[in-house]
């Protein structure tokens, strides 16, 4: 894959990376629909931003309006490096996209397919062959060359399909749930590719995906959609340990409710004792909690290790062996509060356990904030 | 679970009395349908209709045939190609623009297209004889019989090659070739137009069908000397004796299937080669 590199040639995309500039891009429809509240995001020269999200947030709106296959609503401007592109047509700006099923020409071969974008830029034809084979090599195709899409497996789909993307060397790439037909084991596979990939080629990239581990894991920030607006712009790490906002939280990860009564007490209840509650929290009636911060200790005291840190108590209600963790699904004594837990998988409680629990009072997240709307 | 294995056997008991009463059905189907092209194949190489093949075999029927109305073959046959061109030149095109408006007119325009099917071929006739009768040498021509032709057969390449332009994929496939800088004609000729090449060839060959066995509107529009080979079958029928009738269909049956395989199998490699759509 990274032969270029490893020979000491030019890096393959020598296209100058670009900083893309959204600015108060909103999108309705006929019909009154607005798919796209006004939107405003920098994507930095060289940046990967995943735009992530449920179906119908918006976000492959808002990936079509960079790319030009949508005219944003008047007032809404893009630009490439600062240059306005609004009024330029896709094929005038420069871009590469992977769609979804990935949109490859059925009745030509992998190089017809990898040299399009260049036999009508009109490239001459030596040019064409060198370019269409040094992709070829980028994303480990060769031998494929003059197979046809249909007989080639998802996976191989996929690689040409960004292949003819970056042949032409655009000046920001754009990938529309480039993963999704893809099944487990290789969507996985491929994801690392992608992700090695985008940082060889060192090129701007829009990703847009539904799926939380995939967006992690190959962008470098993370733009949370819901409802046609980001709700939050951040690093992944940033983005799920503080969270900005309860549904960035809940979408990142999974998360446990913890119900508490502001007016009754300062702290939070928890299986008879009562944890110290941040200042920042105080109001909230219910708090969040991500599963691997529910820290819990077999036994019949709580451990004399960590002082200062009160531990609860908890029934085990279900335990489920996940292959690399265990999964505990606790009944918090004395609450109404049901909370999971993953423990290592070695993790010896049993169904009917009653166990000691404990939350670090920094992993508590708010669970309510000001309701999302245009 | 008794009474489910029972079922089960009784449905597999029905499926084996099925394939007889299918097979003889279509049997019966297949003779009826195949024992009148016999019958006249055979009056156009017997000596006597009535007496049958006891009459004695001649091929004197077909040499009569060719010498009066050979010309209305080949008439018929250019005239088929020269639509089916005209029909794809028009037609694709207006396929595409219409699979990709949403408009209201472009639905009633699609309506309005089919019309000259559902409306009898007389009709259209008449209506064009109305509008462009005056115009002399257009009338005299082949050039009038083919415009009818063309209004006629229109409807189904149209609509055969927007459904397929209509497929989702497409336009997928015109937003790739779009972001890789492509123009409109690129785009169209080089990857729209092959991807549903399979769906044009199929228009193509149903338009070249119509057009060759058309009788109702160009027997209204032809002249003497714009005779097709439906119209030539028509006035043999009418004026001659049977046996040259059916010697003409004969003649027609000869001629016309080659081209119809050749027009099939030029089908079937374009579905092999430009039909594979992905997964």
């Amino acid at each position: 894959m990274d032969q270029n590199l490893a020979n000491g040639a030019e890096p393959f995309n020598a296209a100058p990376s670009t900083r893309i500039e959204v600015m108060e891009c909103a999108k309705t429809y006929v019909g009154g629909v607005q798919a796209l509240c006004p939107t405003s995001l920098t994507v930095q020269p060289g940046e990967v931003l995943a735009l992530l999200g449920p179906s119908g947030c918006g976000k492959t709106t808002l990936l079509r309006v960079i790319a030009g296959l949508i005219d944003p609503d008047r007032g809404g401007r893009i630009a490439f490096n600062g240059k306005d592109v609004t009024v330029r047509p896709i094929e005038k700006r420069s871009v590469g996209m992977v769609f979804q099923h990935y949109a490859l020409f059925p009745q030509m071969t992998v190089e017809g397919n990898i040299g399009y974008g260049l036999r009508v830029r009109g490239v001459p034809a030596p040019q064409i062959r060198r370019r269409v084979g040094e992709v070829i090599d980028l994303v480990r195709l060769t031998g494929l060359e003059k197979r046809r899409p249909a007989q080639l497996s998802g996976g191989q789909r996929q690689r040409v399909a960004l292949a003819r993307a970056v042949a032409v060397q655009p000046r920001v790439l754009l990938l529309d749930e480039p993963l999704t037909a893809l099944d487990a084991k290789l969507k996985e596979a491929l994801r690392d590719e992608l992700a090695q990939l985008l940082r060889e080629l060192h090129i701007t990239a829009v990703h847009v995906t539904h799926d939380q581990t995939e967006a992690l894991a190959i962008a470098d920030r993370l733009a949370v959609m819901q409802a046609g607006r980001i709700v939050q712009v951040g690093r992944g790490e940033d983005l799920y340990r503080q969270p900005g906002h309860p549904f960035v939280a809940e979408f990142l990860g999974r998360v446990n409710r913890l119900q508490r009564d502001p007016t009754a007490n300062a702290g939070v209840a928890l299986g008879g004792v009562e944890l110290a509650c941040p200042a920042a929290l105080h109001r909230q009636t219910t708090l969040l909690v991500r599963p691997e911060d529910v820290q819990i200790h077999l036994g019949t005291a709580p451990p004399f290790a960590a002082q200062g840190t009160s531990w609860g108590q908890a029934r085990v209600l279900q335990r489920s062996f996940l292959g690399n963790r265990v999964q505990l699904r606790l009944m918090v004594l004395g609450q109404a509060d049901v909370l999971v837990s993953d423990q290592p998988r070695d993790c010896a409680a049993a169904v009917n356990d009653t166990v000691h629990i404990t939350i670090d009072p920094a992993c508590l997240m708010p669970a309510s904030l000001n309701a999302v709307s245009c | 679970m008794k009474r489910a294995l029972k079922r089960c056997s009784a449905t597999h008991q029905q499926g084996r009395l099925d394939a007889p009463v299918l097979l003889s059905v279509t049997l019966l189907v297949t003779l009826f349908t195949v024992l009148p092209m016999l019958l006249s194949i055979t009056a156009g190489l017997s000596n006597n209709f009535t007496r049958g093949v006891a009459s004695g075999l001649t091929t004197r029927w077909i040499v009569e045939v060719w010498s009066l109305y050979g010309s209305t073959v080949w008439s018929s046959v250019l005239l088929a190609l020269s639509c089916m061109v005209l029909v794809l030149c028009i037609g694709v095109p207006c396929a595409w623009a219409l699979a990709r408006s949403e408009s209201r007119a472009a639905r009633v325009f699609e309506d309005l297209l089919t019309l000259p099917v559902a409306v009898p071929g007389l009709a259209s006739a008449l209506a064009l004889i109305l509008a462009y009768g005056e115009l002399r040498g257009f009338r005299q021509s082949f050039l009038f019989i083919l415009a009818g032709h063309v209004v006629f057969t229109l409807p189904f390449m149209v609509r055969t090659a927007s459904a397929a332009f209509a497929r989702p994929d497409l336009q997928s496939l015109d937003e790739a070739a779009r972001s890789l800088g492509a123009s409109f004609l690129q785009r169209f000729f080089g990857v729209l137009v092959p991807a549903v090449a399979p769906s044009i060839v199929a228009g193509s060959l149903m338009v070249f069908t119509l057009s060759v066995g058309e009788f109702n509107l160009t027997w209204m529009l032809h002249t003497p000397l714009t005779r097709t080979l439906p119209v030539g079958l028509a006035d043999s029928y009418a004026s001659m004796r049977i046996e040259i009738g059916s010697a003409y269909t004969l003649v027609f049956f000869t001629v016309i299937l080659p081209i119809l395989w050749a027009m099939q199998a030029v089908a079937r490699w374009t579905e092999k080669a430009y039909g594979s759509k992905l997964g």
